[in-house]
């Protein structure tokens, strides 16, 4: 393939403008100074993509990517719901590699994950994927092998409804997030394996505790850190990789590069939004244009105006803008520890330059980002009925530290029938836990509750006291801008959920994590250290719930399965494949297991999964293998607005997905 | 009975290490197989291979560092001296073999005055704290073997700290004490409080020491880190030692207090 980011190297020569990696990218990357008014609806069948090493330039630096197809992002997969898609794979690199369709509802032997699902792509060989899916929407690919992702094989990737799409527009952009670093990510894991916060150059300092001290007293700013510094935690751990390294990219671009796409005033206009970052979890906003949210990871939902909102590493928000005035608005994508961002802007005219906003202030975590805030919690509407106090390891946290004045006690309704205090001494109540079911936007269970015990040891440096559900926060820092933030509960699926049967079983899973020697994993098992993995059993409806014992947000990733986020939605509950969840959080999602096989999951930020927070959930195939249900399977995933079905030319066949996995799709050649 | 005594010491360290070491791997050896519904597609061969590769790369990877905490001259009163202060680990979360070496040159008299080697496993056994054992070799000011054991790790309120206590050949009993600081000024201006002790269990004059707390060294760096792998520091160390080994420092003619600048740099990789 020739190599135009080759050619650019040595092009001293050129114009400025032709030095931008912008007219070399493909037509859904350039700029509309490059000729990129809105995407081309072309779909195709068949797609060949070559993962290999190439020179690129980013934020005007040259460096090397690995990448698809010479470009960074990667080419656009642009097809149409339902039809049958053959995507050949070759890998021209010196190491394995492999293309993992993240969010789509394929085979699981063309997941694309190595050792879990196929066995990689070798150096040399071409792997062909075979899939039709029932399901359109903003989706992307990304590689699965070693930390490629980084590199830059990440691309975006589109399924077009087959019939009416209830989301109109007139003009559509896809916005792929990036970040970029011109160190190795092999050397920047190492990094942060020798000393966890390497790149945080935002830590609280001397001038900061003066200023505190000014402002809140002596007493209280010394407590203040006395607190964190006892726990040997740092309020300013909120991203592991920063600025201080990343150059963050919108479409290979960087805020120098101004990406720059055009409208007319008064046009509906769809940003198909990826954040296919390793690590930056992004805050995304266009000051002054409010967005409608219209799909989240790449399925409908009800309309949702915004002026902001917190995108977890892997999921894609649909919105729509409608700029009514002739100016230049800039779309602007901040790092979650606000140490940079990547801008972009949108005008009537192409080449337009909005002006970059100031980067906002740190957040700094509270601790509720620990699981542990007694002041604003209302305990009287708690079901404290099973508090487990037994025998844990005392996490060095003293009760004494924190405000036991605002807790009413007499209120709480405490059952102490079941409480088991065993081995607690004193105040120091490490190892707490309690069921918060009752509290927030989750029922009352009334299934079992499979409650693992956290594996506890160098690498669990903390167990949440009080998780509680954080869906109605609108994320770390957006607290008090001042505008309109999302916030999950207010996601409403566009369709009635599929699948309205009650969980027949809950399973609890806990976030986990060691920052300072930089050990991440669930139930305190690195994937490394797994001798099982989460069973489904095929047909079943189950909860999930996640609980984050660590500092860090962490968008959590099932591969196989759209799930349902319990967030107050009744039958539209919003359906994701990757979920962010707080420090100190515990949330929910129900799932149906119905496609039988063994299926990734993981925290999407890569360093974290590398560390080991990921674990496999096999779906079993039912024993007693009663007749695949055709009608709940086609209904999955589309329109219900829309009674098609008959009406689609779609082979059945090719929908059911256990019959589809005995073809061999999966030939090497 | 000295000898018995630290033979005992050595041999309990590497037994521990070995079996903490037959411990650590984990998984492969059981024989079945996590998952493998991929296998009906695929040379099951294959996909045990990439499994394992898979899981050994996601929080089994084994990491090298090399650090010299100090490389400093000292200097007080027209007298310049060579301090380093360094170490090197090289293992997963939990296991790991690390070198440590500390030593001394003076420049005025051309000589190494002392240096030490130590060689250690290193077990992670809680969230904060390594134990270490193993050996160290004191190349100067004598050539002395000492058995040791040690944790290291990070206090509440961010001390790092690195206490061990030494069985030498001799069958003398000595312990060492370090715990370091670091306050922000800036997040690239690092002013770093250290502190460090000796202790000694009983006199040994042929090294000056006397028993009890021997010496203690109190310093203070201010650091600039243009890069996190890279900052270049000055500072000033108190060093006082006491009782006995005070005693015996200045009946060889030596100073039992001393106040010394220094400039130096600390890096990593």
């Amino acid at each position: 393939m020739f190599n135009r980011r080759h050619f650019l190297q040595g092009s001293a020569l050129m114009g400025l403008s032709s030095l931008l990696p912008a007219s070399l990218l493909p037509a859904w990357a350039r700029s509309a100074s490059d000729g990129n008014t809105g995407l081309a609806p072309t779909t195709a069948t068949e797609f060949n993509l070559s993962v290999g090493r190439f020179p690129v330039r980013i934020d005007g630096r040259a460096g090397e990517a690995v990448g698809v197809n010479g470009t960074l992002p990667a080419p656009l997969i642009r097809f149409r719901e339902g039809d049958e898609i053959t995507l050949n794979v070759t890998n021209t690199l010196d190491e394995d590699t492999s293309i993992h369709w993240h969010g789509l509802l394929v085979p699981f032997q063309m997941d694309g994950v190595p050792g879990v699902t196929f066995p990689g792509i070798r150096p040399g060989e071409t792997f062909t994927y075979k899939y039709a899916v029932p399901q359109s929407g903003t989706y992307w690919y990304h590689s699965h092998s070693g930390l490629q992702e980084q590199e830059g094989v990440y691309g975006p990737l589109i399924i077009d409804p087959h019939h009416h799409d209830p989301v109109s527009y007139d003009r559509e952009y896809v916005l792929v997030l990036s970040d970029w670093s011109f160190e190795s990510p092999y050397r920047i894991f190492a990094k942060l394996k020798k000393m966890s916060d390497a790149y945080n150059f935002q830590q609280r300092t001397m001038g900061d505790f003066l200023k505190d001290a000014q402002e809140r007293g002596l007493g209280t700013a010394w407590d203040e850190r006395a607190m964190w510094g006892q726990m040997r935690m740092s309020p300013r751990d909120i991203a592991d990789v920063t600025g201080a390294t990343y150059h963050y990219l919108i479409n290979g671009h960087a805020t120098a590069d101004n990406w720059n796409g055009v409208f007319q005033p008064g046009e509906r206009v769809r940003l198909r939004i990826i954040n296919a970052s390793a690590m930056t979890i992004f805050n995304v906003r266009l000051p002054g244009l409010p967005m409608t949210i219209v799909a989240a990871d790449g399925l409908n939902v009800q309309p949702l105006e915004v002026d902001e909102f917190q995108m977890g590493v892997a999921e894609t928000y649909d919105v729509i803008i409608e700029p009514k005035d002739d100016r230049a608005y800039a779309f602007v994508a901040e790092s979650i520890d606000r140490s940079g961002q990547a801008v972009a802007t949108f005008g009537p005219r192409p080449g337009m330059r909005a002006e970059a906003p100031a980067l906002r202030a740190v957040p700094t975590l509270t601790m509720k980002d620990m699981g542990m805030d007694h002041g604003s919690m209302d305990h009287g509407a708690m079901g404290h009925g099973n508090m487990d106090m037994s025998g844990k390891e005392m996490g060095d946290m003293d009760h004494s530290m924190m405000d036991h004045s605002k807790m009413d006690h007499a209120a709480m309704g405490h059952d102490m029938s079941e409480m088991d205090m065993t081995g607690h001494e004193g105040h120091d109540m490490g190892g707490m836990e309690m069921d918060h079911s009752a509290h927030g936007m989750t029922e009352d269970a009334s299934w079992p509750v499979e409650k693992k015990d956290i594996k506890r040891g160098p690498g669990v440096a903390n167990v949440a006291m009080m998780p509680m559900s954080r869906l109605d926060e609108p994320g770390i820092g957006l607290e008090n801008v001042g505008h309109r933030v999302m916030r999950y509960s207010q996601l409403r699926s566009l369709d009635r959920n599929p699948d309205l049967r009650p969980p027949g079983r809950e399973m609890e899973i806990h976030l986990t994590s060691n920052m300072e020697r930089y050990m991440w994993s669930f139930d305190g098992v690195k994937f490394s250290e797994v001798t099982e993995p989460i069973i489904f059993h095929e047909g079943e409806r189950l909860r999930v719930t996640l609980i984050n014992n660590t500092m860090m947000p962490h968008p959590i990733h099932l591969h196989g399965m759209f799930f349902d986020l319990v967030n107050g939605g009744g039958d539209h509950k919003p359906r994701k494949h990757t979920v962010i969840v707080k420090p100190g959080e515990k949330l929910s999602f129900d799932v149906s297991a119905d496609h039988v096989g063994d299926w990734a999951f993981h925290c999407h930020l890569l360093y974290h999964m590398h560390a080991g927070m990921m674990q496999v959930v096999s779906v079993l195939p039912s024993t007693d293998k009663k007749p695949m249900d055709h009608e709940h399977m086609d209904h999955e995933m589309m329109d219900h607005d829309m009674p098609m079905e008959h009406e689609m030319p779609m082979d059945h066949d090719m929908m059911d997905h256990s019959a589809m996995g005995h073809d061999k799709h999966g030939e090497m050649k | 009975m000295h000898r018995t005594l630290f033979s005992a010491f050595a041999a309990l360290a590497i037994a521990t290490g070995a079996s903490a070491q037959t411990h650590d791997q984990h998984g492969d050896a059981s024989g079945d197989k996590p998952w493998s519904q991929a296998d009906a597609y695929f040379d099951p061969a294959e996909m045990d291979a990439a499994r394992a590769h898979a899981q050994g790369h996601s929080g089994d990877t084994p990491f090298a560092m090399v650090r010299f905490d100090r490389l400093e001259a000292q200097s007080s009163d027209g007298e310049t001296v060579g301090v380093w202060d360094a170490d090197a680990w090289y293992g997963g979360d939990i296991n790991k073999v690390w070198l440590k070496t500390e030593g001394e040159y003076s420049f005025e008299e051309n000589d190494l005055e002392e240096a030490e080697v130590q060689l250690l496993w290193s077990r992670a056994i809680s969230r904060y704290f390594d134990l270490q054992t193993g050996v160290r070799y004191d190349f100067e000011p004598d050539g002395l073997a000492h058995a040791v054991l040690g944790v290291q790790g990070l206090a509440p309120y961010w001390f790092e700290v690195d206490g061990a206590a030494f069985l030498s050949e001799e069958g003398d009993l000595t312990a060492s004490f370090e715990a370091e600081y670091e306050l922000l000024l800036t997040n690239r201006l690092i002013l770093q409080p250290r502190l460090a002790a000796g202790f000694s269990a009983q006199d040994i004059p042929e090294r000056e020491l006397g028993s009890g707390l021997t010496n203690l060294q109190a310093g203070l760096r201010l650091r600039y880190e243009f890069v996190r792998e890279f900052a270049p520091y000055i500072g000033v160390e108190h060093s006082a030692s006491f009782g006995r080994t005070a005693d015996l420092i200045e009946a060889a003619g030596g100073e039992a207090d001393e106040t010394r600048f220094v400039i130096g740099i600390r890096t990593w990789y």
